[in-house]
């Protein structure tokens, strides 16, 4: 009876974002439509297999699409954790763009073992973007200014900031960019050097088991879960409220820290001047609500926008708009935040069962 | 631009008004959609569609003013997404305002591919006729008057009609109550989604026409990513000006100052890095919104999805 119940919740969880996902396909095979002057099935066609051969069906893009899950992995964790206690950390942007410049030149420092190199470079990203949200922690708990007009505006000061670095005190000459960091501060690349998968990817795994254990296991998580669920009720039962903002914001910042530390020594080596911004952080924000704010969930989320985002070289070989995809991810989160149909329907369901009795 | 002959502080004032107004459009849309009690934060995206819709219309006509009409109409339907999601399907607001974010940079990249066949940026249109030359024989503010544009003239008239709306008409009225008590102008008859439909498809063809003036005024391109965070300062001019039009105007201009300041003081040659003047208007956002939020109010009912007939 028990693991009937269990089933039917995890069935009625997942029916959910499917039919977000294969909606939002759907409308962007118009696009495709649109774009190419064919007809449906022909778009659907084309569109299908430029993302299935450029995400899944090739083994190089296999890898590549998995090298696009790592920082996925990261940014929407990140997301996830804020979601949790009911804040919006659209700042995860910023976060994951200071630790790379941070990342980045910690580690060219020479002349540390590598093995440390490689932690000391983790520990200064993770502070990095635990710094960088904490501010907006702090500003909500203490001054109660709207944390989302804060964090995208230290989205901002961190794209400046961090351009700053990569232009000024630490600039590679001639280069729009940092030295390379040493090869004592890069993560493994365990499939060799030509490819750009590294151990990264179970450090991302292994953080999403530790958000699991942290939030269904400690008190800590619980606390900051029940102050996502019920403020009031949360302060009532003695729990600080203040705390747990300013903590869960630190938590996702330095997540999404983390991720960028792990991009900058396991994917890119360096940090490069940007005009605008990653775009790792927003994607988590719609990995981390497709998921549903589960850490489990997340990571087939980042397996889904991944893949997505590695197949737009292969969508432009096939001369469809490689915009497709961002159109794909804006319309499953459209679909995502609407879930009060899913709810409705639901409840016109259960009204006309009542009534057949 | 020539800026040559005129004196640096009409130059600062003028670029301040001229960089004030696709925030100030923005930031009164933002006041109708929040008044009602929707929170927009994609107003962001509404500019972006707003600002190429009428290069587009430009395009298409040779005429800027039906490309301002396109902004408008464009920037509404956006929103009319926007409002749907929002009152009918009760979504979280802010979730749904970062999709129409998402998709507003999507689809605008997207169409630049298909109408325009560009990447990047558009062709150069027809952009809209200033009378410069006439400007500059008005006695004393002559000068002062040659470096605006038409819509810093639009902008600042729409404050005034928004304040008016918002405090003198009964329309305003309706529009506060079911902002602040949804419940309670239900029972006086007030539709509540009525209003708040009008109020969201207003803001986003306010958002629209500050979009236009982004890309239809001193400019006839539009660039991706032109909008970078103008929508969200608008948000925090808004709060900062304490939900109130002029209030959002004084506070539009702040940033704005903060902004034009950047260029004067670029070419001032004082040695602070060009990044530095950059971050300015978005450090100075920061500090004001924690040093005043507390003395704002929000509408109560602000961000909370109404449901007809619940106790």
């Amino acid at each position: 009876m028990k693991n009937k119940k269990i089933i039917q919740s995890a069935v009625s969880s997942l029916i959910f974002p499917l039919v977000s996902i294969i909606v939002a396909m759907l409308v962007a095979v118009i696009f495709v439509m649109w774009a190419k002057h064919i007809s449906f099935i022909k778009g659907f066609q084309v569109m299908f297999k430029a993302i299935w051969n450029g995400s899944f069906g090739r083994k190089d893009n296999f890898i590549e699409t998995l090298v696009y899950v790592i920082p996925l992995l990261f940014t929407g964790l990140a997301n996830a954790v804020a979601f949790k206690t009911g804040l919006f950390n659209i700042g995860v942007e910023g976060e994951f763009m200071i630790s790379i410049a941070v990342g980045a030149i910690v580690g060219t420092i020479q002349g540390i073992p590598p093995v440390i190199h490689v932690i000391l470079v983790l520990i200064s990203g993770t502070l990095a973007g635990v710094i960088w949200a904490g501010i907006v922690g702090y500003l909500k708990a203490k001054v109660g200014s709207n944390e989302v007009v804060n964090s995208i505006m230290m989205n901002y000061i961190a794209l400046y900031f961090s351009n700053y670095l990569v232009m000024g005190p630490f600039n590679q000459k001639g280069l729009a960019q940092t030295a390379d960091i040493q090869p004592s501060a890069m993560l493994w690349r365990f499939l060799g050097e030509n490819y750009r998968l590294n151990i990264g990817i179970f450090i991302g795994l292994l953080m999403v088991v530790l958000v699991y254990i942290f939030f269904w296991k400690t008190t800590w998580g619980y606390e900051i879960r029940a102050v996502g669920i019920n403020q009031y009720a949360a302060e009532y039962g003695g729990i600080n409220i203040k705390k747990n903002i300013i903590l869960a914001m630190a938590i996702s910042g330095g997540i999404a820290g983390l991720g960028g530390a792990v991009y900058v020594s396991g994917i890119q080596h360096h940090a490069i001047q940007m005009v605008s911004f990653t775009g790792y952080g927003f994607d988590g924000i719609a990995v981390a609500l497709l998921a549903k704010n589960n850490p489990i969930g997340v990571i087939f989320s980042a397996l889904l926008f991944g893949a997505l985002n590695t197949s737009s070289i292969s969508l432009q070989m096939a001369n469809i708009p490689k915009q497709i995809v961002f159109l794909i991810q804006a319309i499953i989160l459209i679909f995502v935040a609407s879930d009060y149909v899913y709810k409705w329907i639901a409840e016109k369901r259960r009204k006309g069962a009542l009534l057949n009795e | 631009m020539n800026n040559a002959g005129i004196p640096i502080i009409v130059a600062l004032l003028a670029s301040t008004l001229r960089l004030a107004t696709p925030l100030i459009f923005a930031a009164l849309g933002g006041l109708f959609s929040e008044k009602s009690g929707v929170v927009n934060i994609g107003l962001e995206g509404m500019l972006t569609i707003g600002a190429f819709f009428a290069v587009y219309g430009s395009f298409k006509t040779n005429n800027p003013w039906i490309g301002i009409v396109f902004a408008i109409v464009s920037g509404a339907a956006i929103a009319a997404v926007h409002a749907f999601l929002s009152i009918h399907l009760k979504a979280d607001q802010t979730i749904s305002g970062v999709a129409i974010n998402i998709f507003a940079a999507a689809i605008t990249s997207y169409l630049l591919m298909v109408l325009f066949n560009r990447q990047g940026q558009t062709d150069g249109v027809t952009s809209l006729y200033y009378p410069k030359e006439a400007m500059l024989k008005i006695p004393v503010l002559g000068k002062f008057l040659a470096e605006l544009n038409w819509y810093v003239f639009i902008a600042i008239a729409l404050v005034i009609v928004t304040n008016y709306i918002f405090y003198k008409t009964p329309l305003g009225l309706r529009i506060r109550a079911v902002g602040e008590h949804p419940k309670a102008a239900d029972t006086l008859g007030i539709s509540v989604y009525g209003i708040r439909y009008l109020c969201v498809i207003l803001s986003g063809a306010l958002a629209g026409l500050g979009g236009a003036s982004l890309s239809l005024s001193n400019t006839n391109i539009f660039r991706e990513g032109m909008v970078s965070g103008k929508g969200f300062i608008a948000i925090a001019a808004m709060i900062f000006g304490n939900y109130k039009p002029f209030g959002a105007l004084w506070a539009c201009l702040i940033f704005a100052l903060a902004d034009a300041f950047q260029i004067v003081a670029q070419g001032l040659g004082w040695p602070f890095p060009s990044e530095f003047y950059s971050a300015i208007p978005f450090i100075i956002t920061m500090i004001v919104l924690s040093g005043f939020v507390g003395k704002t109010v929000p509408p109560a009912a602000d961000g909370i999805p109404y449901e007809k007939g619940e106790k």
